[in-house]
């Protein structure tokens, strides 16, 4: 475990539970200086995210969870550079966002892979489409395909394979340009609940080895808690933070975590916003 | 692959009971719309001489064959500018068809100006404004090749924009994230993603053709499978048009057999032609 991954500090101890607010500007990471977005509609503006203010360090594990609708996935859009905030800026590895920058790589809740394609081609679309030298990124993408576990499927097609599967190979896609961010929107969703479990101590496993700097969305307080060196807990929509709190458990984690007094207590401590402001649906 | 197919499905049968040279004659892809066609064929024999309908209204099934057989080059020989007509036709607006689909599922503007108005033209009957076409073009291939795309054209924009505009907006966000220029995006996902709607399109279309080609002979032409009806009809030559009927079917069953062979080749990945692709990987 490196200083980077774990903001708390070697003293989990003392650091339990804590609300946190840093800026951090200009360094390595991702950092949302007043960052808000309003749609424009017939019916007028609908504000869909606050201004928001927070710095998410290099190689952090950094998981926001809120109920539906808050603007999760518009924050994603944004940090991607699909969307432009309407007011603030964002910076990615201390560059401002202002276009697609390919510096991501992005997991949505759907696997989303081609299905004329066959698996190993579908880890080679970011190549294709940023047009880097195929023979160079073929070995890391077969490489990568091991590291999930995929070796041996290089040639099938996206239909032949289980969704759990499916969904690794598009984790293997988000990684193969070695982008210094991965953005996952509900990754694991549409997987069962023990497909889901044994997915995220992968998920774990593969973010400790690259090193990437990782933004995850989720509606699922215990994952959120399980997978992430801070939890962003936002309000309803229009989407802004209600807390960032500090998880204190030590890595690397088994799914034994879950049963951690200082696990539950924290699950407890953020369920508590939702309960008190609405419902979490 | 049809071979293979054949066989394995084969096999299927074989362990459930012994394969009798009869059950695997059955099944055979052919041998079904065969049998069947010839049952019409003798109910049509029989209800002619249960019910004495006489030949000038309906004519017997064998005299239909003694034309066919006695009359064949001269059928054939009339059958090409047909088929060169529908091809050409066909060709066309296949040609025209999905660059204007793709124009109408990219644009909203060119879409509420076009769309209406296109299906404003098909509300008019072909066979109405194909005199307009011999005025213009005289009695040559051009009508009837006109005519023969104005019948084609629809169906593929229609079945073209559907599946254009049917593509995961999610999967084209990523792949722009990826820094994917407008056009690679569009090469590698949208367009493969519509293929399989243009291909049911293109088969509709190539039937249609076929009608589009003769409304063109009828109107305006000496020579074609459409001035043999048109011909026959005039002398009260029933086994002669009935046989021009027979060519014409068959000229759509070969079109659309090409188009479907096209397909195959195509898009071997799609759900349709799985139990294919499972044989032949």
């Amino acid at each position: 475990m490196s200083a980077a991954t774990n903001p708390t500090g070697p003293n989990p101890s003392v650091a339990h539970l804590r609300v946190v607010s840093d800026r951090a500007a200009g360094a390595p990471g991702i950092t949302l200086a007043g960052v808000s977005k309003t749609y424009r509609s017939r019916d007028g503006d609908v504000p869909s995210l606050r201004p928001l203010d927070f710095h998410i360090h290099a190689g952090e594990f950094f998981v926001v969870v809120g109920p539906s609708g808050c603007g999760k996935s518009t924050l994603l859009k944004m940090i991607s550079g699909l969307l432009s905030p309407s007011t603030g800026e964002i910076f990615v590895e201390g560059e401002a966002v202002t276009k697609p920058h390919g510096n991501v790589g992005i997991v949505f809740q759907n696997s989303l892979l081609l299905p004329w394609r066959n698996i190993l081609a579908n880890v080679m679309l970011p190549i294709d489409m940023k047009g880097l030298p195929r023979e160079k990124y073929l070995p890391r993408a077969k490489d990568l395909l091991k590291l999930v576990g995929l070796e041996g499927f290089e040639k099938k097609l996206p239909w032949q394979l289980s969704g759990g599967m499916q969904q690794r190979a598009s984790i293997c896609r988000a990684l193969v340009h070695d982008p210094k961010i991965m953005l996952m929107d509900e990754p694991f969703g549409a997987l069962d609940a023990m497909t889901r479990e044994r997915m995220n101590v992968e998920l774990m496993r593969i973010q400790r080895e690259t090193g990437k700097t990782v933004l995850l969305i989720t509606h699922s307080i215990p994952e959120a808690v399980f997978l992430a060196d801070r939890v962003l807990v936002m309000t309803e929509r229009p989407g802004s933070i209600a807390a960032i709190y500090d998880v204190p458990l030590p890595r690397p984690r088994s799914l034994d975590a879950m049963a951690d007094p200082v696990f539950t207590e924290l699950v407890q401590r953020i369920r508590k916003h939702f309960f008190t402001q609405s419902t979490l649906d | 692959m049809f071979d293979k197919n054949e066989v394995a499905r084969e096999r299927g049968v074989a362990e459930l009971k012994a394969p009798g040279a009869v059950s695997k004659t059955l099944n055979a892809a052919w041998v079904r719309p065969v049998l069947f066609l010839l049952f019409i064929v003798v109910a049509w024999d029989l209800t002619i001489r249960l019910f004495r309908i006489p030949p000038y209204q309906i004519p017997a099934p064998g005299d239909v064959l003694v034309v066919l057989w006695t009359d064949w080059p001269e059928l054939l020989r009339q059958a090409w500018p047909t088929t060169y007509a529908t091809i050409c036709g066909f060709l066309l607006s296949a040609v025209f068809g999905i660059p204007v689909a793709m124009l109408i599922a990219g644009s909203k503007t060119v879409e509420s100006y076009i769309y209406p108005l296109l299906v404003f033209s098909q509300s008019v009957p072909k066979i109405a404004i194909a005199p307009l076409f011999v005025v213009w073009f005289g009695f040559g291939i051009i009508p009837k090749v006109i005519s023969a795309f104005l019948l084609g054209f629809f169906p593929v924009v229609v079945s073209a924009v559907q599946g254009f505009k049917s593509v995961d907006p999610d999967m084209v966000d990523l792949a722009r994230a990826m820094q994917g220029s407008r056009f690679k995006v569009f090469c590698a996902v949208n367009l493969p993603h519509a293929m399989p709607a243009i291909f049911s399109g293109l088969k509709v279309s190539v039937t249609l053709a076929v009608v589009g080609a003769v409304v063109g002979e009828f109107v305006g032409s000496n020579s074609g499978i459409g001035y043999v009806l048109q011909r026959s009809i005039g002398t009260f030559d029933l086994p002669t048009m009935f046989a021009a009927l027979v060519i014409l079917a068959l000229l759509g069953v070969v079109l659309f057999w090409i188009v479907d062979r096209i397909e195959r080749f195509v898009i071997p990945w799609h759900v349709s032609q799985r139990d294919d692709f499972l044989f032949a990987a």
